[in-house]
C-alpha cells in the first residue's frame, strides 16, 4: 500500500504541476479523488485491513491526500490568477484619450473685484447699500449740492430721459437715499453700474464704481486716508502702496481730493502716480439736504472705479472688452466659481485656470 | 486753461522752475495736466547760421548749405526756398527728436550728397503752422545758442481749473494762490483814476436783474492797429489769435484778470445802451458768424434800435470794431452766473467770456477793470476818454463766516497753529477778525461755509502731516450682506458652476432689437449712439447680440449668463433684477465618446432650475406654457408661484434669431430674482431632522398611455399625491410617441419608489398602492397602463 501511495504521488504531483487549464487540473483531481480515483480506490481498500494497519495506513493516506489536495488548490489559484490577468490584459484601453467634455463657467473679473473690495470693507464694518440705475435730478444732482445751472453738472456728461430722469452718473444717489432713511452712524459702501456719455479707448458709456460713506460724530480726513490706504494695500496685496490726496473740487464734498495711488501698482506701468478716484469730507449742505444735522455729524465719502481696479490687479489691458461678452476673453480673464473672495484665503486664489 | 509762464510772471515774482510751479499748482488744486516747454521739447536744437549756399548737383529744388553750429561748419542739404547766406535758423542735429514726426533725425545722403542736420520750419517744431520755408530768426544770439532761448520761447502750463475757481481762469488768481504757498510774491499792478475830459455821449440804462452793474466809457479818436509783441505772445500762448489792438486788449484782460469786456464801435451804435431781456424772435448776427434767434430768457445789450450783443456771451457783427474804428464804447459789467448759463444753454453760443461769467467773475471789480482797460486802450490806441458811466450797483457780495478755529482739526485731524491758518487766509485775500472770516469778492461764489474755509487752509498748508487713523468696525458682524444681496451672489456662482460664463453687458440696447422683447419704449433722450438708445427690456437682447458676435468670430457654441437689471419704465426704481442665461449651438463640443446634440429647451429649463434652487425658491412652482413672445411657443414655459411668474425658459423664437442673424439654435432662461420670496424659517438656520427609513424600499415601474396633450407635470403630481408618506420618489424613465401607439397617444414610463418609515411593506400592501396609483392616474389624466 505504501508503494501504491508513493506511485500515486509521484504520478499525480507532476500532473498537477503541468496542468495548463482549470479543466486539465480538474481531470487530475477526478483521477485521484473522484469516484473511481486512485486515492479513492485505496480508501476503499482500507476497509479490508486490520485495526492496526487501518490506523497506520489511514494516517499516511490522509497525509498524501492533503498534500495532493493542497497542490491542486494552489495550482487552481495560480491558474485562476493567470486567467484573470489574461482577461484584464485583453480589456486594456487607451487612457490617454480625452475625457467626456463638461462645462465650467467663469465669473467676470469686475464681479470678482467687487466681491474682493466688499470682503475688505466688511472687515472695517461697512455694509453694502444699493440703489436704482435710473435716478431723479434730486438724488443725482440737487441733493449733492449741484443745483440747476451749476457748472459742475457739466463735469459729468449725463444720459437723460424725456421725463428729466437720468442714468446715475455716480452711485452717490445711494448715499443720499441711505442718509434720507437712516440717522448716523452710517458706514456703507455702494458698488454699481454708473453711466456717462463718453466712449473712447479709456471710457465706456457704462462703468462700475464703488463709493463709500461714513457719517458719525467724529470721523475725519485722517480716517479717510487710513481707510483708503488700508484698502489699496489689501486689495492689491502689496505693502508697497503710496497714497496722495490732491486738492480738487466736487460739489458734494468739502474739502475735496483726487486720490492718487503710487507704489508698486503705478510703477508696474511706469508711472509715479495713478488717478484712482475722488474723495472728501461730506459737504454740510449735503447732510442738511438729507435731514442730518451737520452741527452734530460729519464724515467722509469716496468713489473709486471698479473696472480700473480689476484691470490693474489682474493685468487686463483694455477696458472695452470687459463689456463685449466674448467667450475667449471671459474664459481667459474670468474666475472659477469656487474662487469666492474672502479675507481668509487671500481674496482670490486665481487658481483653476485650466479647468476646461 | 493754458497758463503762460511769461504772463504769470507779470503777476508773480518768482525764481521757481516750471516744474516747481507745476507741482505746487497741482498740490493746491490747480492740476497741471501738461507742461509745454520748448526747452524740453527742443532739447539739442540750436541756432545755425548759413555760411554758404550752393545748388545741389542732382536736384533743381535742393541746395547744399554750409551751416555754422557755433564751433564748425556742417554740410546740410535743404529744400526750403528762403535759404540765403547770413540767415540764422533753427538747426536740428542728428539725434534730435523732430516734434512733428516724433522721429529721431539721422545723418544721411540726399540725392548723393551727405547731409548732417536739418534747418527747420515752424510746423516741424510744432510752434506754428508755417511750412513755406525755414524759420527766419531775427536775433543777435550767436550760432550754437539753444533754440528755446533764441525763440524766446514761453513755457505753457495746461491747468485744469475746477468749476468752483473762476477766479483762477485769470492769471492773477493763479498768481495769488501761488503767492499764498510762498513760492513767490504777488505783483498788484497799480491803477489810478482816469479823468474823463467829457461826458459820454452814450448813456446806459439797465432794465433787467440779470445785470446788477454796468460800467462804460466812451473813448474818441482811437487808432485800432496791431497790438504789441508781448500781448500777441501772451494771447498766442493762451491759445488765442491776435486780431487787433482793441480786441486783443479785451481778450488779454479776460485771460490775465478774468475780466470779460466788450468794445463797441461807438459810431455804429444807435443812441444809448439798454441792458434788457431779448424780445421773442429778436435776431443777432454774432461775432462767431452765426445768426441767433433770441428768446425772452436771454439778456442782451441793445442800443435804441436792436440787440447788439448777448449779455456776457458774445458781441454782434453790426457794432464790432474794425481797422477803421475811430470812437469806441467800452463795457465792463457784471452779469449773474445763472442768467449767462441760461443764455448759453438757450442759444448754444459759447465764448471765453461766457465760460467765466457763468462760473462767476469778481462782482466788485467792474470799475477798477474799466480803468485798467481804458488805460490800456489809451496806451496802445491813443484817444481821449470820457467820464466813466455807471449804471446799477455792485451786487452785495460781502459775506462773513463765523469760524471756530478747531474746525480744521475736527474735520481733518490736522493740528495747525492758528497764526499759520490766519496767515494763509490773509494771503488768499480773506479778512480775519477774531472768529470772523470775511470772504473776498472774487471768492464769494464759492466760499460760504466753515468747511469751505477749512479747505482753503488745508490746501495751502498741505497734507504731509495728516496722521494715521485706521477705522475698525464698531461691532463685529458675521456678514454685511442682506439676504437678497447674498442670494444674488450665490446665483451667479451657481450659474458659473452650471457651465455658463458671466457677461456684463450694457444696460441699454438697440431699440430696433428691443421691439422683439416686449419693449416698453424706455428711450434715452441723448443716447451715445443710435444702436444703444433704449434701456434693455430683457437681458436676452444683449446676450443674443453677444452670441452673434461670438459666432462671427469663430466661437459657435456659446454659454453666457448675466445677472443685472432690466427696465420697464423711465421712472426711478422701475427696474428688476434678473438672472438670465443663453446657450447656443451644440450643448457640448464634439467628442469621441459622447454624441453631439444641439442645445434644447431642457438645457434652459435645467439652467433656470439651477438658478431657482440657488435662490432658495420654494418647491411648489408650477410650469405654465406662458413664456413671453420671444420664445418658441411650443418649446418654452414659465415657472409660477401662484400668479407670479418667477422664471421663464425656452428656445428662442426663430424670427427673433433671424433679426440677430443667428443661424444656430439658441435657448435662454430668465429668472426674476426680486419675485422669489425670501425663505422663512422659524428655526433660523437649523435643519429639520433627517427622514430615513430602516425598511426596504420597493421599486415599481408603470408605463402609461395617454393623450398627447396630457402633461408629465400632472401625471407626476398625481402619483406623488396618492400617498405622500409611502411614495418617496417618482421619475420618468421613458417617453414614447410613434407607430406602436394609436394616433394622438403617447406613453410615459415612470418609476415609483415606495417605502414605509415603520415597517416592511407586504406584497398585498404594495399591490393595493399600485392599484390606487393606477386608479388615481386614470381618473386625473385618462391614462391607462400599457397592455
Amino acid at each position: 500500500m505504501q508503494n501504491k501511495l508513493n506511485e500515486i504521488k509521484e504520478k499525480v504531483l507532476p500532473a498537477i504541476e503541468s496542468a495548463k487549464t482549470l479543466a486539465d487540473l480538474d481531470a487530475v483531481r477526478v483521477g485521484v479523488v473522484g469516484k473511481n480515483g486512485s486515492l479513492t480506490g485505496l480508501m476503499k481498500e482500507l476497509g479490508g485491513l486490520s485495526v492496526e494497519e487501518k490506523k497506520t495506513f489511514g494516517a499516511i493516506l490522509n497525509t498524501v491526500k492533503t498534500e495532493i489536495m493542497t497542490a491542486i488548490s494552489d495550482k487552481k489559484q495560480a491558474l485562476e490568477t493567470a486567467e484573470l490577468n489574461d482577461r484584464l490584459a485583453s480589456e486594456s484601453v487607451d487612457v490617454t484619450l480625452p475625457v467626456r467634455p463638461t462645462h465650467q463657467g467663469r465669473i467676470h473679473p469686475i464681479t470678482q473685484a467687487t466681491e474682493e473690495a466688499l470682503a475688505i470693507f466688511a472687515q472695517m464694518g461697512f455694509e453694502l447699500a444699493e440703489g436704482p440705475d435710473i435716478e431723479d435730478d434730486w438724488h443725482n444732482f440737487e441733493a449733492l449740492n449741484m443745483p440747476k445751472n451749476h457748472p459742475a453738472r457739466q463735469m459729468q456728461a449725463t444720459f437723460f430721459f424725456p421725463n428729466k430722469n437720468l442714468l446715475r452718473t455716480q452711485t452717490s444717489g445711494v448715499q443720499i437715499r441711505t442718509m434720507e432713511n437712516k440717522q448716523p452712524p452710517i458706514r456703507i459702501v455702494c458698488p454699481g453700474r454708473t453711466y456717462r456719455r463718453d466712449y473712447d479707448a479709456t471710457h465706456t458709456p457704462m462703468f462700475h464704481q464703488i463709493e463709500g460713506l461714513v457719517i458719525d460724530e467724529k470721523t475725519n480726513l485722517a480716517n479717510l486716508k487710513s481707510v483708503l490706504f488700508e484698502f489699496f494695500k489689501l486689495f492689491f496685496e502689496t505693502e508697497n502702496v503710496k497714497l496722495r490726496f490732491r486738492t480738487s473740487y466736487f460739489p458734494f464734498t468739502e474739502p475735496s481730493y483726487e486720490i492718487d495711488l503710487g507704489g508698486a501698482m503705478a510703477n508696474n506701468i511706469g508711472k509715479e502716480w495713478l488717478e484712482m478716484g475722488g474723495c472728501g469730507m461730506v459737504d454740510p449742505r449735503v447732510l442738511k439736504n438729507c435731514g442730518i444735522d451737520p452741527e452734530k455729524y460729519q464724515g467722509f465719502a469716496f468713489g473709486v472705479g471698479l473696472d480700473r481696479l480689476a484691470m490693474m490687479k489682474y493685468g487686463i489691458p483694455d477696458l472695452r472688452p470687459m463689456f463685449e461678452a466674448d467667450m475667449k476673453w471671459i474664459k481667459h480673464y474670468g474666475f472659477v466659481p469656487q474662487d469666492i473672495p474672502s479675507m481668509v484665503n487671500g481674496l482670490s486664489m486665481n487658481g483653476g485656470k485650466k479647468c476646461d | 486753461m493754458r497758463l503762460s509762464l511769461t504772463t504769470l510772471k507779470r503777476y508773480l515774482e518768482t525764481t521757481a522752475t516750471p516744474k516747481e510751479i507745476a507741482d505746487k499748482l497741482t498740490a493746491i488744486g490747480l492740476e497741471v495736466e501738461e507742461i509745454q516747454d520748448l526747452a524740453t521739447s527742443l532739447q539739442g536744437f540750436i541756432v545755425g547760421e548759413i555760411k554758404s549756399v550752393e545748388q545741389h548737383p542732382n536736384a533743381d529744388r535742393l541746395h547744399v548749405l554750409r551751416v555754422f553750429d557755433g564751433e564748425k561748419d556742417l554740410q546740410i542739404v535743404c529744400g526750403a526756398p528762403n535759404v540765403r547766406v547770413g540767415l540764422k535758423s533753427i538747426l536740428a542735429l542728428p539725434g534730435c527728436l523732430i516734434p512733428k514726426f516724433n522721429e529721431e533725425l539721422k545723418a544721411g545722403v540726399i540725392r548723393g550728397v551727405e547731409s548732417n542736420g536739418m534747418l527747420c520750419a515752424e510746423d516741424e517744431l510744432l510752434i506754428g503752422e508755417d511750412h513755406t520755408g525755414i524759420i527766419e530768426l531775427d536775433t543777435d544770439k550767436p550760432a550754437g545758442t539753444p533754440a528755446a532761448e533764441a525763440l524766446n520761447a514761453d513755457v505753457v502750463f495746461d491747468v485744469n481749473v475746477t468749476p468752483n475757481r473762476p477766479d483762477c481762469l485769470g492769471v492773477k488768481g493763479v498768481a495769488r494762490d501761488l503767492a499764498a504757498t510762498g513760492i513767490g510774491t504777488l505783483i498788484t499792478p497799480k491803477t489810478s483814476e482816469i479823468k474823463g475830459t467829457f461826458k459820454s455821449p452814450v448813456d446806459v440804462k439797465i432794465e433787467t436783474p440779470a445785470c446788477p452793474i454796468y460800467t462804460g466809457r466812451y473813448i474818441k479818436g482811437v487808432k485800432n492797429g496791431e497790438s504789441p509783441e508781448w500781448m500777441k505772445k501772451a494771447l498766442i500762448s493762451a491759445g488765442l489769435r491776435p486780431i487787433s489792438a482793441l480786441v486783443d486788449i479785451t481778450n488779454y484782460l479776460n485771460i490775465a484778470e478774468c475780466r470779460p469786456l466788450h468794445v463797441f464801435d461807438a459810431d455804429k451804435l444807435t443812441g444809448n445802451i439798454i441792458v434788457r431781456q431779448a424780445i421773442e424772435g429778436e435776431k443777432l448776427q454774432a461775432l462767431d458768424d452765426k445768426e441767433y434767434t433770441l428768446m425772452p430768457e436771454v439778456a442782451v445789450i441793445a442800443d435804441e434800435k436792436s440787440a447788439q450783443s448777448i449779455a456776457g456771451v458774445m458781441g454782434g457783427v453790426d457794432t464790432a470794431v474794425s481797422a477803421d474804428t475811430k470812437n469806441v464804447f467800452l463795457e465792463s459789467a457784471y452779469f449773474n452766473p445763472v442768467d449767462v448759463a441760461k443764455a448759453h444753454i438757450k442759444t448754444g453760443a459759447e465764448s471765453d467770456s461766457c465760460a467765466r461769467f457763468e462760473r462767476g467773475v469778481d462782482p466788485a471789480s467792474c470799475v477798477a477793470d474799466n480803468i485798467t482797460a481804458t488805460q490800456m486802450i489809451l496806451d496802445l490806441c491813443g484817444g481821449e476818454p470820457s467820464e466813466i458811466v455807471i449804471a446799477g450797483a455792485e451786487p452785495d457780495w460781502h459775506h462773513e463766516i463765523d469760524f471756530n478755529w478747531n474746525e480744521v482739526e475736527r474735520l481733518t485731524g490736522l493740528k495747525i497753529a492758528p497764526e499759520k491758518m490766519q496767515t494763509i487766509l490773509k494771503s488768499l485775500g480773506f479778512g480775519v477778525d477774531g472768529n470772523k472770516i470775511s470772504v473776498p469778492s472774487w471768492r464769494f461764489h464759492d466760499v460760504k461755509l466753515p468747511a469751505d474755509v477749512v479747505e482753503e487752509i488745508v490746501r495751502i498748508y498741505g497734507l504731509e502731516e495728516l496722521p494715521d487713523a485706521p477705522m475698525r468696525p464698531e461691532k463685529l458682524s458675521a456678514g454685511i450682506l442682506l439676504a437678497n444681496q447674498s442670494r444674488e451672489r450665490t446665483v451667479r456662482r451657481a450659474l458659473a458652476e452650471q457651465g455658463l460664463n458671466q457677461a456684463i453687458t450694457w444696460s441699454f440696447c438697440d431699440s430696433k432689437l428691443a421691439k422683439y422683447f416686449g419693449s416698453k419704449g424706455v428711450r434715452l433722450e441723448n443716447p451715445i449712439s443710435s444702436d444703444l438708445d433704449e434701456m434693455r427690456p430683457s437681458l436676452v437682447v444683449n446676450l443674443l447680440s453677444a452670441v452673434a458676435r461670438n459666432q462671427a468670430t469663430g466661437t459657435n457654441d456659446v454659454q453666457l449668463f448675466e445677472v443685472g437689471p432690466e427696465f420697464y419704465s423711465d421712472k426711478v426704481d422701475e427696474q428688476r433684477l434678473v438672472a438670465c442665461g443663453v446657450r447656443a449651438g451644440n450643448y457640448l463640443p464634439k467628442s469621441w465618446n459622447e454624441a453631439v446634440r444641439s442645445v434644447d429647451v431642457f438645457d434652459a429649463k435645467a439652467d433656470a432650475l439651477r438658478a431657482l434652487k440657488a435662490a432658495n425658491a420654494p418647491d411648489n412652482l408650477i410650469i405654465y406654457r406662458n413664456a413671453p413672445t420671444w420664445y418658441h411657443p411650443g418649446r418654452s414655459g414659465a415657472f409660477q408661484l401662484g400668479k407670479n411668474i418667477v422664471a421663464v425658459f425656452g428656445e428662442i423664437h426663430p424670427q427673433v434669431l433671424k433679426a440677430f442673424d443667428i443661424k444656430t439654435p439658441v435657448v435662454a432662461f430668465e429668472v426674476y430674482l426680486d419675485a422669489i420670496p425670501m425663505p422663512k424659517n422659524k428655526n433660523g438656520k437649523m435643519q429639520s431632522a433627517v427622514q430615513k427609513s430602516a425598511y426596504q424600499a420597493v421599486i415599481r415601474d408603470f408605463a402609461f398611455v395617454m393623450d398627447k396633450g396630457v402633461e408629465a407635470q400632472k401625471l407626476l403630481a398625481t402619483i406623488q399625491n396618492v400617498d405622500k408618506n409611502l411614495i418617496k420618489g417618482v421619475s420618468v424613465f421613458d417617453v414614447y410617441e410613434g407607430d406602436k401607439l394609436p394616433e394622438g397617444k403617447k406613453q410615459i414610463a415612470v418609476q415609483v419608489v415606495i417605502q414605509s418609515m415603520d415597517k416592511t411593506l407586504t406584497d398585498k400592501e404594495i399591490e393595493t398602492l399600485s392599484t390606487q396609483i393606477l386608479n388615481f392616474v386614470t381618473k386625473a389624466t385618462g391614462a391607462e397602463l400599457r397592455k
